[in-house]
């Protein structure tokens, strides 16, 4: 594992907290405000709910990522679960199969400032998603 | 990770931690409701102060918490919702709708106090 790289496996609904805090923790230190933080540790939230919900298990990965004069936290939640049929519905706002509120993804995108989304039906998930410092 | 409930008069509050699993949420649930029969409480107060985060689940669990106390013909008040975390709820499209917010403890219990007085 490299310096600024996180790892946490997502299995319980426990692991959905100790995930945001440590993205929230990691946002701190690379001195993004508290405001941003809450949106990255709230981002990291709905994805390891994702994850709970419809893979049962899987990763989140905390990163941190240099961009050409800034700093920002990259989360990449990736899973083999069942995967998304059909992403341009799981990313308009109200759609859900889990009966969550539907929110999710869509609500995550609006989080953060760089959102990408791959998946195979049968194969699993990956979100991984970007924040940069102000 | 229990959320210590107490009684003031017919006032129950709540005052939730910073990290409750979804487990310790669906737990309260419960708790508070059987409580609110149990003391025949007018209202309850949920003190979120201290909660990091209102993620989907959070606030789908506040919702039903509201609407199973109303069915038992009581009030609740969401009070100490953080600015960041409103932010946040907003930014993801969480809303509160039909559930009574107040800033702090203080003016959640005025805002009750009020509340009862029209009802007498």
């Amino acid at each position: 594992m490299s310096a600024g790289e996180i790892r946490v496996a997502i299995n319980s609904d426990q692991d959905i907290v100790s995930a945001r805090q440590k993205g929230r923790g990691m946002a701190n230190e690379l001195g993004f405000s508290s405001g941003d933080a809450t949106l990255i540790a709230t981002a990291i939230s709905e994805l390891a709910r994702n994850i709970v919900s419809y893979a049962r298990k899987g990763e989140i990965t905390l990163k941190v990522v240099n961009g050409l004069n800034r700093q920002g936290i990259a989360v990449i939640a990736s899973d083999d679960g069942p995967g998304i049929a059909d992403i341009r519905q799981a990313l308009r706002d109200g759609f859900s199969t889990s009966g969550s509120l539907g929110l999710g993804l869509p609500g995550v995108r609006r989080l953060m400032d760089e959102f990408d989304i791959s998946s195979q039906p049968g194969r699993g998930t990956v979100v991984s998603v970007k924040k940069w410092r102000q | 990770m229990e959320v210590p409930i107490l009684k003031q008069g017919a006032v129950l509050i709540a005052t939730f931690q910073a990290a409750l699993s979804d487990a310790d949420l669906n737990h309260l649930r419960m708790g508070l409701v059987q409580q609110v029969v149990k003391f025949r409480s007018r209202a309850v107060i949920v003190d979120v102060t201290a909660m990091d985060v209102m993620d989907s689940f959070a606030s789908r669990t506040l919702r039903e918490i509201a609407h199973m106390i109303r069915l038992r013909g009581a009030e609740t008040v969401i009070v100490g919702i953080q600015p960041e975390v409103a932010f946040a709820m907003v930014q993801l499209g969480l809303t509160l709708e039909g559930v009574a917010t107040a800033l702090d403890l203080e003016e959640g219990l005025a805002y009750l106090n009020e509340k009862f007085k029209t009802t007498n």
